[in-house]
């Protein structure tokens, strides 16, 4: 299978294109991962399932007649909601507590989800079919859906659209004060009970936008969730808590590993080897940090 | 209060020896709660007295499952074949080999997970708070996938254990079952009981509140943090190999490593009954044990519904769990302030 790889360069090419274009869609995901952990220290497990619930969104948009690609303005929307009602039903009693009890809670909620949306949208593989087409490339070797593209311009468009909001407005920089003092940003009067409800519903609308974008690029299914939290985990804590443009750089990084992973390996071994990424890069960051006597925490 | 305890003890056990001729409808069950009850018991270890939560200790359970039902196939036929065929009749276990392989299966399914606890352990108990729990996560979702792509031990269409011989009647397979998972229960409280009287308990406990200066007081806590979780891996890999006799049949993602029931089953039940005590798993075990087969039965199909509202009601309002109640509601009891003013100053400090 190396010999393959070497041998025939026109899968390299293809398989990185297309690792980066996803992996820029796996950048929109950890920015809102990045954006919640930083300013309310909670990982949230149930991240994926959010981006699965947009995908669903999506697919009803489809399945009614309306084109899919519209979701990515209609799926935010809705999930911005979402993620507000859940941070005032859960989320909001575990912030300042344990980091395990968020951990479980959010699981539990990622279970929950799982399991409704398995009740409400049943357990076949869907997707939305955008009718895009496909571009060629270098004489017709690389073939690559205008629809991935469509995905990687739309999150792009949303991540600039994000950073310029946060630099610029009220609440934008009312979150930014919260994620670096909660204590003294309170003091000075920004209410941050109402700032983590909208990190959490943007971060939930963030989520949204990329299963719109999941959905029309790739396939949703209700179990597969956990998968894209882990990605998300991974490329944050790849490029450190609030480097950016370290998430979009990781974020590619980790879509071309995946595609070479899926060619190397065999498809069966894809979402085994990004845990087993995981699991070897935060051995590798612990034995790096215990040579200082640090560690991670 | 020791002849209490003896009392106490005496009774379990002839209630755990009695119950498969008294109650021979609930054999099945209760050899699950005995599983759970282990389960929960070797989690408490970890996330209880240490304060490191893993989501990783069905790696031990799913290995141990695969190990034994591995070697006791793969001592007398061809493995390849087994998996492949299904588990159909083609190859027969005699009562004698059945009964062989469960053994040194059992021995490899203790030994293996506890050396690969001692070598993972190594790798990742060095990280702390969410990396280890996430970490953990990982492990064990990835374990899943993996063996769900090997084609040796019957990749995605799961590996069938081999069937229980024709021996004895027809309760035969209930009680051997049963008595097997007893016997483990009885095996894992005695040795985790025997540990809580240690000062390796103590140290545990010291990791969890303040690893730090645990370290600066010279205690080597790596060691014992990997001790700990080699001691988990053991009992893990006991009852998960017992399990898959019992169940028959071996998938990666839904039986073995399956983090969305057995995985999650451990860390809520051990925090259902109460964190860091030594009774605390066992009721809390034997509560959802209840809970769980009513719902399953009376509500299938909602059961992960109820499963997931019951993580987050659990975590949310209940994180000290029903040891915890009880010690805040009879402190006397616990061997805690007695002294009323005294208590009320203490809770008046939190």
């Amino acid at each position: 299978m190396d010999l393959l790889i070497f041998q025939v360069p026109i899968l390299m090419v293809q398989a990185s294109l297309d690792g980066i274009l996803l992996g820029i869609l796996f950048a929109l995901i950890a920015y809102g991962m990045a954006l919640q952990w930083g300013v309310m220290n909670i990982i949230n497990i149930a991240q994926g399932d959010l981006v699965i619930l947009g995908g669903y969104i999506t697919y009803f948009m489809y399945l009614s007649g309306i084109h899919p690609a519209l979701g990515v303005i209609v799926a935010p929307a809705i999930m911005y909601f979402v993620g507000v009602g859940l941070y005032k039903l859960v989320i909001n009693k575990v912030v300042d507590r344990d980091l395990f009890i968020s951990i479980l809670a959010t699981f539990g909620i990622s279970i929950l989800f799982m399991q409704l949306m398995n009740f409400a949208f049943g357990a076949d593989v869907v997707l939305a079919n955008s009718e895009f087409g496909t571009t060629m490339l270098f004489n017709n070797s690389v073939t690559l859906p205008n629809s991935k593209i469509f995905a990687a311009i739309i999150s792009i468009i949303f991540a600039i659209g994000l950073v310029i909001y946060m630099r610029k407005s009220k609440l934008g920089r009312a979150i930014r004060a919260t994620a670096q003092n909660a204590r003294a940003a309170k003091i000075l009067g920004v209410d941050t009970e109402k700032v983590y409800a909208a990190t959490f519903g943007i971060n939930a609308a963030l989520c949204g936008v990329a299963g719109a974008l999941v959905a029309i690029t790739f396939t949703i299914h209700p179990y597969m969730g956990l998968p894209y939290t882990i990605r998300s985990f991974m490329i944050v804590i790849i490029a450190g808590l609030g480097n950016l443009p370290g998430v979009a750089v990781s974020g590619m990084g980790l879509g071309v590993f995946e595609e070479f992973a899926d060619y190397i390996l065999g498809t069966e071994f894809r979402i085994g080897s990004v845990f087993m990424l995981l699991v070897l890069i935060l051995v590798y960051r612990r034995f790096k940090l215990s040579k200082k006597r640090e560690y991670l925490k | 209060m020791i002849n209490k305890n003896i009392i106490l003890y005496a009774a379990i056990l002839i209630f755990g020896v009695v119950a498969p001729f008294v109650l021979p409808a609930f054999k099945v069950q209760l050899s699950i709660l005995c599983i759970l009850i282990v389960l929960a018991l070797t989690w408490n270890i970890q996330g209880g007295e240490m304060g490191y939560n893993t989501f990783g200790n069905i790696l031990f359970y799913g290995l141990g499952m695969y190990l034994c039902a591995s070697v006791q196939v793969g001592m007398f036929f061809p493995l390849a074949e087994w998996t492949e065929s299904g588990g159909e009749k083609t190859f027969v276990h005699t009562p004698s080999q059945f009964f062989q392989g469960m053994a040194y299966g059992l021995v490899v399914a203790a030994i293996v997970p506890t050396i690969v606890a001692g070598l993972i352990g190594y790798a990742i108990l060095g990280l702390r708070g969410h990396y280890f729990a996430i970490c953990t996560l990982g492990l064990g979702v990835a374990a899943g996938e993996i063996s769900g792509g090997i084609e040796i031990i019957g990749a995605g269409q799961g590996f069938t254990t081999p069937p229980f011989p024709e021996v004895g009647d027809l309760e035969a397979r209930g009680e051997f079952f049963y008595f097997l998972s007893f016997l483990v229960l009885v095996l894992t409280f005695i040795s985790v009981k025997s540990i809580y009287s240690t000062r390796f308990k103590l140290i545990l406990n010291a990791i969890r509140d303040n690893e730090d200066k645990a370290e600066a007081m010279g205690i080597q806590t790596m060691k014992y943090k990997i001790i700990g979780w080699m001691i988990s891996a053991f009992f893990c890999g006991l009852a998960g190999g017992i399990m898959g006799g019992l169940v028959g049949y071996i998938d990666s993602t839904d039986v073995a490593f399956d983090g969305r029931e057995m995985g999650v089953f451990m860390v809520l039940m051990a925090i259902l009954g109460g964190k860091g005590t030594l009774w605390g798993p066992v009721i809390g075990a034997t509560i959802f044990h209840i809970f769980k087969e009513g719902f399953w039965t009376f509500f299938l199909g909602w059961q992960y519904v109820a499963l997931g509202v019951l993580i987050v009601v659990i975590v949310i309002y209940f994180p000290e769990g029903i040891m915890g109640w009880l010690r805040e509601k009879y402190p006397e009891r616990f061997g805690e302030v007695v002294d009323e003013a005294d208590r009320k100053a203490q809770v008046e400090l939190k």
